[in-house]
C-alpha cells in the first residue's frame, strides 16, 4: 500500500489502513532505538523546520530527534526571536522558511486549521503538530501505537478520554483515530467540557467518572487547566479533582490490566495521583519514547508520497 | 432628459401585482407608463426578451466604508459594485471611522453620494454616541439631515436601558432601529456557530441564544415603547420563532435575512478548509437554521432580503481564521446566487425575491421606490435568468474580494441597472 498524503494535517481525513501503515512503518522504526548507532539516512539531505508558534517541549523535541534519526539537517525556528515579532503574517514567514529550501514544515499553531491554510500555498509538506484546539495527528498516532503495543488490536476496545475535551487537539485526533480502528469511546468530564455533538460521532458521553471508566481497557487522561476556570468552565481544581482525578482507588472499576495514558505534561495530584501516573498502569514514558518512532514513520511515509 | 423603452420584458412588479410581458416607457427619469405595446416614440429602445424587468433592488444593509477604510471600499467602488448587482439604492450603515452619529457626517455621506456615487445612496445613523452604547444620538437632526433609521450595527446596544430610551424616542419619528441582535458575553471569542461543526474543528462556537436572547429583549422592549425594531441578519431558528410570535401579536417588528445565510451554513467552513471568506457574523448557522430562514421567508416572518456587504481587503483576510476580521461582500453576488440556489430550483419564487428586495425595504425605510408604478422615480434593474457563468473575483466592482462565493457556477446574472432612469451598467460594463 502506498501513502498518499503529502501533508499530515489532521486524522479525519487519512482512512484505517493509512493508520495501520503509519504504525507498521514505527515498528521499524522503534527497532533502531536499540541499536548502537540509532541512526538512518532516509532524509539525508532533506531539511526539516519546526516552525512552534506556542510553547511545546516534548513534542519540538521529538520531532527534532525524529528527522535526525532520519539523517535530515532540522532547524527550530524559534518565533519569539523572528520576524513574526515585527508583525510578519505567518503565510510570510512560511514562504520564507520555504525559500531557504525546506522540504518539511513541522507546525504548531494556536489558530485551528493554520496548517490546513498553509498547506494550500506553499510546496513544502505540512506536518501539523498540534493547531489549536482542533488536531494533532502525531500525538494520536502515537497513543495508537502504544495501544496496539500493549493490547494488540483496537476492535472492540473500551477506551476513555478524561478531561477538557472541549480544548484538546488531543482528543479530537484520538476520537478520529479510535473510530477508524473500531475502538469504543467514552468520553468523561464535566459537561461544560465536554461537547454533545461529539455523540454525533457515535461516541459515548459521561459525566461521571467511575461509570465512565467501567470496564475501561484504556483511559487517557487531559491536562486540565487552571485558566479555564477562570472562564467559569468548572468551580474550581478542587472541585475538579474530587469529581474527575484519576486515584488509585478509582481506578477498581477499571479492567485489570488497565492503561493509564497522558499525552503530557501532567498535573500530579489533579486529573492524575501521584501512585497512578508512576503506578503499574502507566505507560507514559512510553508514550514518549513512540513519539519519536511514530514522527519517524510519518516524515518518512511523506517523504515518498512527496517525491512520487 | 432622454426618453427610454424598455420592450417586451418580463415585469415583475410585486407592489402592483404585475408579472408579464409588458413595455415601460420612462421619461425625464419618471415611469410614464407601463403597459402592453406602449406606442411612444422613444430616444433610445432597450429590448428586453427574455428578460425580467424589475423595480431597481434596494439594500438596506450595506458597507461602504467611507469615511475612514477607503483601501477597502468607498462611495466611489461601493456604489458601482451596487449597480452590478442591480442595486439602485444602498442604505450604509454609520460603523465607519468617524462614525456617522452627527449632522457633520449624514451631509458628509450625502455630498460625496451625490459627487460620487452612481446609485442612491441613503445613510444610516448611529443610535448612540460613537457606537458605544451608552448615549443616544441627536435623532430629530439627524432625521431632519438625511438619516433614515438607526444603527450601532456591528455592534449590539448591550444596555436594556438606553435601548429603551432609543425606542421610546425614536417611536415619536417612527423611523425604525435596525437591531444587531448579539449578546456579546455569549459571543465572546466565538469564531463560527456553535454546534457539530465547531465541534469538531475546535473553533470556539457562537451559540445561537446569542442572538435569540437579544430579538427577545428587543421584542419585549418595542412593544414595551411601542418603538419600531428591525432585526439585522436574523440567523437561527429560535429568532425566528421569536419574531413570528411578536408579528403574531402586532408588534411592530420586522426582520431581514442575508442572501449567504440563506444558501450556507457552518459546514461550508469546514467544507472550504477554513476559508476565512465563511467568516461573518452573525456567523453561518446549521442546515435546521437555514431552512428555518427559508420557511420564514416564505410565510412572511422575514421581510427583506439584504446583503450585509462588508468589504475587507485580501490583506486583512488572507489570515488563520481566528486573526482574519469578520465580514464577506455581497452586493455583486446576491442575485445570482439566489437565483441559482434558491429560485431555479423552485425553493422561492422569483416574485418573493423581488419583493422582498424592492418594496418590502422600501416600505420599512419609507422610501419612495421599490415599484414600477406610473409617476415613480423610473429606478429599474434588468435580470438575465438564462445566463451561465463563474463568480470571479476578477470581475468585482468592489474594491474587495472577500466573497465565499468566488469560484461558484450560477445561472441568471443582472443585465442591466437604470437608476433615474438613466442606465448605468449593462453586461458587465459600467457606462458612468
Amino acid at each position: 500500500m502506498k501513502f498518499r498524503h503529502k501533508h499530515l494535517l489532521g486524522i479525519e481525513e487519512l482512512s484505517k489502513e493509512e493508520i495501520e501503515l503509519i504504525l507498521e512503518n514505527a515498528v521499524g522504526f522503534k527497532e533502531i532505538f536499540t541499536r548502537t548507532v540509532k541512526k538512518v539516512p532516509t532524509l539525508r539531505g532533506k531539511t526539516v523546520v519546526n516552525l512552534f508558534y506556542e510553547a511545546s517541549t516534548r513534542t519540538r523535541t521529538s520531532f527534532e530527534l525524529a528527522a535526525k534519526r532520519l539523517s535530515a539537517d532540522v532547524i527550530n525556528f524559534s518565533v519569539s526571536t523572528s520576524s513574526v515579532q515585527k508583525g510578519e503574517s505567518l503565510i510570510d514567514t512560511a514562504r520564507t522558511i520555504e525559500s531557504m529550501g525546506a522540504d518539511f514544515i513541522v507546525m504548531r499553531h494556536p489558530c485551528p486549521g493554520a496548517p490546513h491554510v498553509l498547506s494550500q500555498r506553499i510546496h513544502a509538506s505540512m506536518v501539523n503538530a498540534g493547531d489549536g484546539t482542533h488536531e494533532h495527528p502525531t500525538q494520536a498516532l502515537l497513543d495508537m501505537f502504544t495501544i496496539k503495543d500493549k493490547k494488540r488490536r483496537f476492535k472492540d476496545l473500551k477506551v476513555a478520554i478524561v478531561g477538557d475535551i472541549l480544548h484538546s487537539r488531543v482528543a479530537r485526533s484520538n476520537i478520529w483515530a479510535l473510530l477508524k480502528l473500531g475502538a469504543k469511546i467514552t468520553l468523561v468530564g464535566p459537561r461544560t467540557l465536554v461537547p454533545e455533538r461529539f455523540g454525533d460521532l457515535g461516541v459515548r458521553i459521561c459525566h461521571n467518572l467511575n461509570e465512565g471508566i467501567k470496564d475501561a481497557d484504556v483511559i487517557n487522561l487531559l491536562r486540565i487547566q487552571l485558566e479555564r476556570q477562570h472562564k467559569n468552565l468548572f468551580p474550581s481544581i478542587r472541585e475538579y479533582k474530587l469529581l474527575y482525578g484519576v486515584t488509585e482507588e478509582r481506578l477498581q472499576v477499571a479492567k485489570r490490566d488497565v492503561l493509564i495514558m497522558h499525552p503530557g505534561p501532567i498535573n500530579r495530584g489533579v486529573e492524575i495521583s501521584q501512585e497512578v501516573a508512576d503506578g503499574k498502569h502507566s505507560v507514559i514514558n512510553e508514550q514518549v519514547t513512540n513519539g519519536v518512532a511514530v514522527r519517524m514513520a510519518v516524515l518518512y511515509l511523506l517523504s515518498g508520497a512527496a517525491s512520487s | 432628459m432622454k426618453s427610454l423603452l424598455i420592450k417586451n420584458g418580463h415585469v415583475v412588479d410585486p407592489a402592483n401585482g404585475r408579472d408579464e410581458l409588458l413595455d415601460v416607457y420612462i421619461r425625464n427619469g419618471i415611469i410614464k407608463e407601463v403597459g402592453k405595446r406602449v406606442r411612444r416614440k422613444a430616444d433610445e429602445t432597450l429590448d428586453a426578451r427574455g428578460l425580467y424587468v424589475v423595480p431597481g433592488l434596494i439594500d438596506m444593509h450595506a458597507h461602504l466604508r467611507e469615511p475612514g477604510r477607503e483601501d477597502e471600499e468607498t462611495i466611489t467602488s461601493g456604489t458601482r459594485a451596487a449597480a452590478a448587482g442591480g442595486f439602485t439604492s444602498v442604505c450604509v450603515m454609520p460603523n465607519t471611522t468617524p462614525v456617522i452619529d452627527s449632522q457633520t457626517g449624514i451631509k458628509y455621506i450625502v455630498t460625496c453620494a451625490q459627487t460620487n456615487g452612481v446609485v442612491n445612496v441613503y445613510p444610516i445613523a448611529a443610535i448612540t454616541k460613537n457606537r458605544q452604547g451608552e448615549e443616544i444620538n441627536e435623532f430629530g437632526d439627524l432625521i431632519t439631515h438625511g438619516a433614515i433609521a438607526f444603527s450601532d450595527d456591528g455592534r449590539p446596544v448591550m444596555n436594556s436601558e438606553i435601548m429603551r430610551r432609543a425606542l421610546e424616542y425614536t417611536a415619536m419619528f417612527d423611523v425604525p432601529i435596525l437591531d444587531h441582535c448579539e449578546d456579546l458575553n455569549l459571543s465572546e471569542g466565538g469564531m463560527i456557530n456553535e454546534g457539530y461543526t465547531s465541534t469538531i474543528l475546535g473553533l470556539k462556537g457562537i451559540p445561537s441564544s446569542a442572538e435569540s436572547t437579544l430579538v427577545g429583549r428587543d421584542i419585549e422592549l418595542a412593544e414595551f415603547t411601542g418603538g419600531r425594531v428591525h432585526i439585522c441578519h436574523v440567523s437561527t431558528r429560535p429568532s425566528i420563532e421569536l419574531i413570528q410570535l411578536a408579528k403574531h401579536q402586532d408588534i411592530r417588528i420586522t426582520a431581514e435575512v442575508t442572501p449567504h445565510h440563506l444558501t450556507l451554513t457552518d459546514e461550508t467552513v469546514r467544507l472550504s478548509s477554513f476559508n476565512t471568506n465563511t467568516k461573518v457574523k452573525p456567523p453561518l448557522c446549521s442546515e435546521m437554521d437555514r431552512q428555518s430562514l427559508i420557511n420564514a421567508l416564505l410565510s412572511g416572518t422575514i421581510d427583506v432580503i439584504a446583503t450585509d456587504h462588508a468589504p475587507h481587503t485580501n490583506i486583512e483576510k488572507d489570515k488563520v481564521y481566528t486573526e482574519a476580521p469578520f465580514g464577506l461582500i455581497g452586493l455583486e453576488t446576491a442575485v445570482p446566487v439566489l437565483l441559482t440556489d434558491l429560485v431555479n430550483p423552485g425553493i422561492i419564487p422569483f416574485s418573493l425575491m423581488i419583493e422582498k428586495m424592492t418594496i418590502s425595504p422600501a416600505r420599512i425605510l419609507k422610501l419612495d421606490r421599490g415599484t414600477l408604478s406610473v409617476g415613480a422615480v423610473a429606478d429599474v434593474t434588468l435580470i438575465t435568468p438564462k445566463k451561465r457563468w463563474v463568480i470571479s473575483a476578477k470581475r468585482f466592482f468592489s474594491k474587495s474580494a472577500n466573497s465565499p462565493f468566488i469560484g461558484k457556477r450560477v445561472k441568471g446574472a443582472v443585465h442591466g441597472t437604470i437608476v433615474g432612469g438613466r442606465l448605468i451598467y449593462l453586461q458587465g460594463k459600467m457606462l458612468v
